[in-house]
């Protein structure tokens, strides 16, 4: 069935290229810069070796951040989902126009916001706080990108609703029902981060306003930012839901549960970013409280999810023979390197998970805010558990896009081994130099105040960010032979898994988009009206702009 | 069930039982005029009963003024806060204050000393070029 549909998704193949070259290319910027700011913080200042393209370590730092998480994320997530939605509505999205305008029109805004990034007239880190204020084009450009995230949710709705007008008593596809619910969730998360930009700092950047408000520009900005990490999860979870059960030799262990998860996602993912302003003055203590109620219960989905792909990853591995309590675990696939990145990824996860519980603690994120613990925690969670997955991802999705096999399968289990062991040494070391006081986002080879006792672990920083700087060298060269080299036609790419309870025994209500849309809403309305009315009320924008790098 | 109960009231006991309070609304202040807007007009150390000092500061690229702190064994301290260019953070690891300096707005936040030592503190937000240089401490001598 997959198989006949498969000749029709050429135009879909060549739009999924399209968008993975650019997250490659945006992944490669930042994983170079990435190894500089390890070295720093192992003491190795390194900057006046490559001064004419850096001109500082927040240069660099504000590359590594904008091309990792804004741009390597986005892109491989457009593509990805459109690529998957059209495999499991069996047919092409509507409009290949629309598809390539928005395609075209995303890398022009990140073209736009580029060209002053790399210049240094954009060195504001990616979450670009005012009152620093960098050229216009760099807000422009990354607005012109969430505008294209929005053409694609429109695309991927006017296909479900084609779709749904000729299947109107099927259930769905998962695959494609969860990647409307990511793109769905984004379009309503996203909505913060539009009018900071539409209204606050596009008007002030080309000099139309005289003034910003720090703190209304940071919630706006946190708005979106908190669930956006969900933007980039909820890609890994359908990749980790719909295809490695089969990857694993097993089945998908509850299609209800899945979507139930999904749509707790869409509801919870959005009435949370407080949590990364608690130590903001200027916001009610009530209201973080609030925040933080809702950012222990958008734990809950995840949690779900986690039982619910370990179950379908047994099923796998005991078909395969696998026994007893824990030891069945060793009988997954191992060898496939697609699998083998994706269940290390869960593992380091599991640990990101347990860490998130802390930053979003009302009060134990006074210990390590803003500190490396929470550097430490972020690239377990999107720097590994979505960043590792996604490699994953594309050692089946390169092949199948380019006609041709991997270029080598040991390769890439050494790369994927790699990133897991210099991933677990460096977030550790982080974690702990946290808990030691060490601020993130700091130049710490030229710090005034650095301590001997984080010597220790400063080295095992730059240990670790070597071993995945050369782990991410290896991926990028298996995926050029791949593309050049490879001698082999591209094998099957991987089936979606079939689930042990199906989509027929989940309630019909999962199906529906209307008490969901209403309830996500009533949410965000409840946990941010109050603050956001009374900011934009009381604050008058006259906080002046500032270039200090 | 077990799982979310417990989260809850661990919530609950820490926000409200533990007498440990997140900066609030500490009022608002022109940044651009707080060289003149008291009590950043003197910023410095005052001891306003016997015991507890308020340091008033000021954050700037890329010092805090004042940045060297004294106070004696035992003391309560309130820091009242602000920045008069970018976000500034100010971060004491070992009396966990941990307040972000936003243009505009004043911070509050009261830490106690009981050990007599040196307690490093840092800008811990980026500023700029010389954020790394951004720091200060807070001397606790001996009573004696």
């Amino acid at each position: 069935m997959a198989q006949a549909a498969l000749p029709s998704l050429r135009s879909e193949r060549r739009l999924g290229g399209a968008y993975l070259l650019v997250a490659l290319l945006a992944l490669f910027v930042g994983v170079a810069t990435g190894l500089l700011q390890a070295l720093d913080h192992a003491g190795l200042n390194l900057y006046p070796q490559v001064l004419p393209l850096l001109k500082s370590y927040y240069h660099g730092l504000s590359l590594h951040g904008v091309m990792n998480i804004l741009v390597w994320t986005t892109f491989f997530i457009c593509g990805f989902l459109q690529y998957l939605a059209a495999r499991a509505f069996a047919r092409p999205l509507v409009s290949p126009a629309l598809a390539w305008f928005t395609f075209w029109l995303m890398t022009a805004g990140l073209v736009l916001a580029a060209i002053p990034l790399l210049g240094n007239h954009a060195t504001v880190l990616f979450t670009f706080y005012p009152p620093m204020r960098a050229h216009w084009a760099f807000y422009v450009g990354l607005t012109l990108v969430v505008v294209g995230t929005w053409l694609v949710t429109w695309r991927l709705v006017l296909t479900y609703r084609a779709w749904r007008r000729e299947h109107p008593q099927t259930r769905t596809p998962l695959a494609a029902f969860m990647a409307l619910v990511t793109f769905v969730m984004w379009t309503l998360a996203s909505l913060g981060l539009a009018v900071e930009m539409l209204v606050l700092l596009i008007p002030w950047s080309l000099g139309w306003r005289q003034g910003t408000d720090p703190l209304l520009a940071r919630t706006l900005f946190w708005f979106t930012g908190h669930p956006i990490v969900y933007f980039w999860l909820l890609p890994t979870y359908i990749s980790w839901y719909t295809l490695v059960p089969r990857q694993a030799g097993g089945q998908l262990f509850s299609d209800p549960m899945a979507r139930a998860s999904f749509l707790l996602f869409l509801l919870l993912s959005t009435p949370v970013g407080f949590h990364h302003q608690y130590t903001d003055p200027g916001i009610e203590q009530g209201w973080k409280l609030v925040h933080a109620f809702f950012t222990f219960a958008v734990f809950f989905p995840s949690l779900l999810t986690f039982f619910n792909v370990v179950a379908s990853l047994e099923i796998g591995a005991r078909r395969r023979g696998g026994q007893g309590l824990f030891a069945w675990f060793l009988k997954l696939p191992w060898g496939d390197p697609s699998l083998a990145a994706q269940v290390l990824a869960m593992i380091l996860f599991a640990f990101g998970g347990i860490g998130g519980l802390v930053n979003a603690s009302y009060s134990l994120n006074l210990v390590v805010h803003n500190t490396t613990y929470v550097v430490g925690h972020f690239h377990l969670t999107v720097g590994t558990a979505v960043t590792l997955s996604f490699m994953g991802i594309t050692y089946w999705l390169v092949p199948v896009l380019r006609g041709r096999d991997l270029w080598s399968r040991r390769l890439a289990l050494v790369q994927v081994w790699l990133w897991f062991a210099g991933m677990t040494v460096f977030s550790f070391a982080l974690h702990d130099l946290g808990l030691q006081g060490m601020p993130r986002r700091t130049m710490i080879s030229l710090a005034t105040y650095v301590q001997a006792a984080w010597r220790p672990m400063m080295l095992l920083v730059g240990i670790g960010g070597t071993v995945l700087f050369l782990s991410a060298l290896l991926y990028f060269l298996n995926l050029v032979l791949t593309c050049l080299a490879s001698p082999r036609p591209a094998p099957e790419e991987p089936a979606f898994a079939e689930a042990l309870s199906g989509p027929e025994e989940a309630p019909a209500i999962l199906d529906r988009w209307r008490p969901w849309l209403l309830a996500a809403v009533v949410f965000i309305l409840i946990a941010y009206g109050p603050t956001l009315v009374h900011l934009f009320r009381t604050t008058p924008l006259t906080v002046p702009g500032w270039r200090v790098w | 069930m077990a799982i979310p109960v417990g989260m809850l009231a661990a919530l609950l006991v820490t926000a409200f039982g533990a007498h440990l309070g997140l900066p609030g609304d500490a009022g608002r202040i022109d940044p651009t005029q707080v060289a003149q807007t008291p009590p950043f007009d003197r910023p410095g150390v005052f001891e306003v009963a016997p015991g507890r000092y308020e340091v008033v500061m000021v954050a700037g690229i890329w010092v805090f003024t004042p940045n060297v702190i004294t106070v004696p064994e035992g003391s309560e301290v309130t820091f009242i806060a602000t920045s008069r260019d970018v976000i500034h953070g100010f971060f004491l690891p070992h009396a966990d204050v941990n307040v972000m300096l936003l243009p505009g707005r004043v911070a509050r936040v009261t830490a106690r000393f009981p050990k007599a030592g040196e307690y490093p503190f840092v800008c811990h937000e980026y500023c700029g070029i010389a954020h790394h240089t951004m720091a200060g401490k807070v001397i606790v001598v001996p009573r004696s």
